[in-house]
């Protein structure tokens, strides 16, 4: 007993040292080749400007999230575990495509301007910061969704129907069971989409209008590219990495486990309220379903005359994209694996937090830091382009595990505190309880996780950018390349492959643990 | 068992053939090698006679190709590189990781002298509208500032055009840039990071004009047969870009480098550069411009600052740039 939790705990310190070597470490090599260390007075409106959009962003992602997945989870529709997985889309839809998306039907020439029009009313314009805020929403309000949901899946179900049978009002149902899960769930939640609008950069400047929308990440992108000045760009890397902690102990502090004890771990179709509050319900799914699969229905319409004529190099590249896509998937689930399970067989110490600490830092983390840094670290030993898909399943990987982390923590807690002690009664050894008392309750979140981490790695152009020669490039580089050349159907076309891609290897993940689940 | 060695021998074999070879490792931006880049028809032509191989490494635009340099330092295995601009060659020689080249006659409309890179192509940024949505386009920057068109804009923190368009208003206005950017401020749509999000979004029909190049409508024009894209001619004279090549001082193929710089002024080179790369050749191919680039403005005014001012102008620019626009 005592030697495997040393064992976990070694492992899970051993992928913490490697998460902090490759964002603090990169920061600190790019610091190495510093040679002046100055922000200027943009940097400061930058912070002030990264800091609001983050802070909206995440509010109101959470915010609408809640009577969202409220209405999913207590209603039951033809195509509801469609629009479920669907709705997930925006997450992992590449920056640019998003944005494309979102112009389609906000834009100038969109259908929302165009029934303004209609009706005499003026334009409205998507420039500014509610713009930015809109993308960001658009990004992430599938991801506060799941999170509540599983939220939800994971309140035991005597506990509903305890609450029913006693014949529970909205409010007593909302202050005794619903306030509780979610105040174990959704300061997580937000806090993973501030740190992830933190950290935004080509939303944030192509819909916010103007300079006035300046981010830190396009700070640090000037700073490397235009000025190679190593120094500001390291330090405006440390500033994101401070944002990250100070954002990961408020969440800690604020979030706590809702103890509703173990059931027999059936599932129920929740209490569902008719009337009004059915009707308010609908209204809650409609609207989200519209905002979220509009953008996306138009990047469809966009890229099927795209799709006809791709340029022959677009095939090979989708092939390594997928593998990279896979290879950083499984590589990010085993380490988050390795890290929520730690995490949950103790008690919180400082151990405990530090771990938390660490595992969050990826979001935070600049790419084009994390880049710069393992180039110079790669550059004197062998040639970047020969390591660029390695490093890129690498990179990937490190990037989604927050995700990944944040959705198993909750509920691996959950399995060790309702289940501990039983397994350890009965003697069961390392393998059984992770096969058949682990696993299936992470089931749901390890799908969906692995799902997040192989379309994110699909969609992301981070590092690929630095790294790839002339033969690796990756469909996200193959969507710029196309775009830069004046090639914007063949663009529209190869970024619908992409999306399919990424959305097919989500849905395949999402499909396997939610079959192991109800199994 | 046996295979183990043969299979040794061959690689032994494969690899001495490789040594043989030698490699010349050219640096450049990434849109110059894809397939429908100018790179691949450069990379045969120059390999039929250098009895070399050409590899390219790529490295996102001019300033990231810079920055590339800049981060290989002299360990770099590149041995050339190509596609920085005028906006960018006085940081680059900053470096001194770059050695003098032979420089090319060439027909620039605008006097270039730099004894660290040759001109391989150029063109002038422009602001580019649809002709079927715009009747009378915009004559200069007072009267696009006066009117009510929509324009998007590249960053100049993230984009060569975006810092292109600084420099043009800098060399026509002076002091009085501050002025123009103040006065453009409510006709901006938005800024983008780089050059293709504007201009998918102009096409989107997100604006009415976008920064591009006078030869923007060159490529609807010849590959997508579409005559309705133009760009509007200011009477202030159009800022020049001019796409550079230079050769690293620490190459192990000096006179590799050489050959392929001058292979990259050549006829050959020069005449598939206005379809791929769809800017004007520095030399023109003897047998012409390609057939629609007759079409195209012909600016009577060029504008283009020295490598040197440009340099010591970006900072006071970009600043004065972001005020304007923050108010």
């Amino acid at each position: 007993m005592a030697d495997r939790a040393v064992a976990l705990r070694i492992a899970a310190l051993g992928v913490a040292l490697l998460l902090a070597a490759l964002t603090l470490g990169s920061a600190i090599i790019v610091a190495a080749r510093a040679t002046s260390w100055t922000l200027g007075p943009a940097d400061g409106a930058a912070l002030r400007f990264t800091l609001l959009q983050a802070a909206l962003s995440a509010g109101l992602s959470a915010l609408l999230a809640v009577p969202v997945a409220r209405a999913l989870m207590r209603r039951r529709f033809l195509g509801r575990g469609v629009l479920i997985r669907l709705m997930a889309a925006p997450f992992v839809l590449p920056v640019v495509v998003a944005v494309l998306g979102l112009l389609a039907v906000f834009g100038r020439a969109g259908p929302v301007n165009g029934a303004l029009a209609a009706l005499g009313l003026p334009a409205l314009s998507i420039f500014g910061l509610h713009g930015v805020v809109l993308a960001h929403v658009f990004l992430n309000l599938p991801l506060a969704v799941r999170i509540i949901l599983m939220g939800w899946q994971a309140i035991p179900a005597e506990r509903l129907r305890l609450a029913q049978s006693l014949g529970f009002s909205d409010r007593a149902m909302f202050r005794h069971i619903e306030l509780p899960m979610l105040r174990a769930v959704l300061p997580g939640a937000g806090a993973v989409i501030f740190l992830l609008c933190l950290t935004s950069f080509a939303v944030a400047l192509t819909l916010g209008g103007g300079p006035k929308s300046s981010t830190l990440e396009l700070a640090i992108f000037q700073a490397l590219r235009f000025d190679f000045d190593l120094g500001r760009a390291a330090l405006l890397a440390a500033l994101q990495f401070a944002l990250c902690a100070a954002v990961t102990v408020a969440t800690a502090r604020v979030a706590s486990p809702f103890g509703f004890g173990a059931g027999l771990d059936r599932a129920v179709l929740p209490f569902a309220p008719r009337g009004w509050r059915a009707a308010l319900d609908a209204v809650a799914i409609a609207a989200a379903a519209l905002l979220l699969l509009a953008p996306l229905l138009a990047v469809v319409v966009r890229g099927v005359p795209g799709l006809l004529d791709l340029p022959s190099g677009v095939w090979p590249a989708a092939l390594r994209s997928v593998l990279v896509a896979l290879a950083s998937a499984a590589l990010a689930v085993a380490a988050a694996l390795v890290l929520a399970l730690a995490l949950a067989a103790v008690p919180l110490g400082r151990f405990g937090r530090g771990i938390e600490m660490v595992a969050m830092l990826p979001l935070a983390a600049s790419g084009l830091v994390m880049g710069v840094g393992l180039f110079l670290v790669i550059h004197p030993v062998a040639r970047p382009e020969s390591l660029a898909l390695p490093v890129t399943v690498l990179v990937n990987a490190t990037l989604s595990l927050p995700y990944l982390f944040r959705l198993l923590l909750p509920q691996a807690r959950q399995v060790v505190a309702d289940y501990g002690r039983l397994s350890a009664s009965l003697g069961m050894g390392a393998r059984a309880r992770l096969r058949w008392v682990i696993l299936p309750r992470l089931s749901r979140p390890l799908g969906y996780g692995a799902g997040l981490a192989a379309a994110l790695s699909m969609g992301d152009l981070g590092v690929i950018a630095l790294f790839a020669g002339d033969q690796g490039a990756t469909l996200p580089l193959m969507v710029q390349r196309l775009m830069g050349a004046y090639r914007m159907e063949q663009a529209a076309g190869a970024a619908l492959l992409l999306v399919s891609l990424s959305f097919g290897v989500f849905w395949l993940f999402d499909r396997i643990g939610d079959r192991n689940a109800d199994a | 068992m046996k295979t183990l060695p043969l299979a040794a021998g061959l690689l032994t074999i494969a690899t001495a053939a490789l040594a043989e070879t030698p490699v010349l490792t050219v640096l450049t931006y990434d849109s110059f090698t894809p397939e429908w880049g100018p790179g691949p028809a450069i990379e045969k032509g120059f390999e039929a006679t250098c009895g070399c191989d050409v590899q390219y490494v790529m490295a996102g635009d001019g300033a990231a190709v810079l920055a590339r340099v800049q981060l290989e330092g002299a360990k770099t295995d590149a041995d050339v590189v190509v596609g920085l601009d005028t906006n960018l060659t006085a940081a680059a020689s900053a470096t001194g990781l770059f050695a003098p080249v032979a420089v090319p006659a060439t027909n620039l409309p605008v006097p270039f002298e730099d004894a660290n890179f040759a001109p391989f192509d150029w063109g002038y940024f422009a602001f580019v509208y649809d002709k079927t949505k715009l009747d009378t386009p915009p004559k200069s920057f007072v009267e696009l500032a006066a009117s009510d068109l929509k324009i998007i804009i590249q960053d100049p923190r993230s984009s060569t055009p975006g810092l292109g368009l600084l420099m043009w208003v800098k060399a026509a206005y002076g002091e009085g840039a501050a002025q123009v950017w103040a006065d453009l401020a409510d006709n901006i749509v938005t800024v983008t990071p780089g050059w293709s999000e504007a201009y998918g979004m102009f096409l989107e029909g997100e604006s009415d004009l976008v920064l591009s190049y006078t030869t923007s409508p060159a490529y609807h024009l010849i590959a997508e047969t579409d005559d309705t894209k133009a760009a509007a001619a200011f009477d202030e004279g159009h800022y020049v870009q001019v796409e550079v090549a230079g050769k690293l001082a620490s190459t192990d193929q000096p006179a590799l480098a050489d050959a392929f710089l001058a292979y990259l002024t050549s006829d050959a080179a020069q005449s598939v550069l206005p379809v791929t790369n769809w800017m004007y050749p520095a030399v023109t191919p003897a047998a012409g411009l390609p057939a629609g680039f007759e079409t195209l403005i012909a600016p009577t005014k060029s504008l283009l600052l020295p490598a040197a001012e440009a340099e010591e102008a970006r900072a006071g620019a970009i600043a004065e740039w972001q005020t304007a626009l923050s108010r």
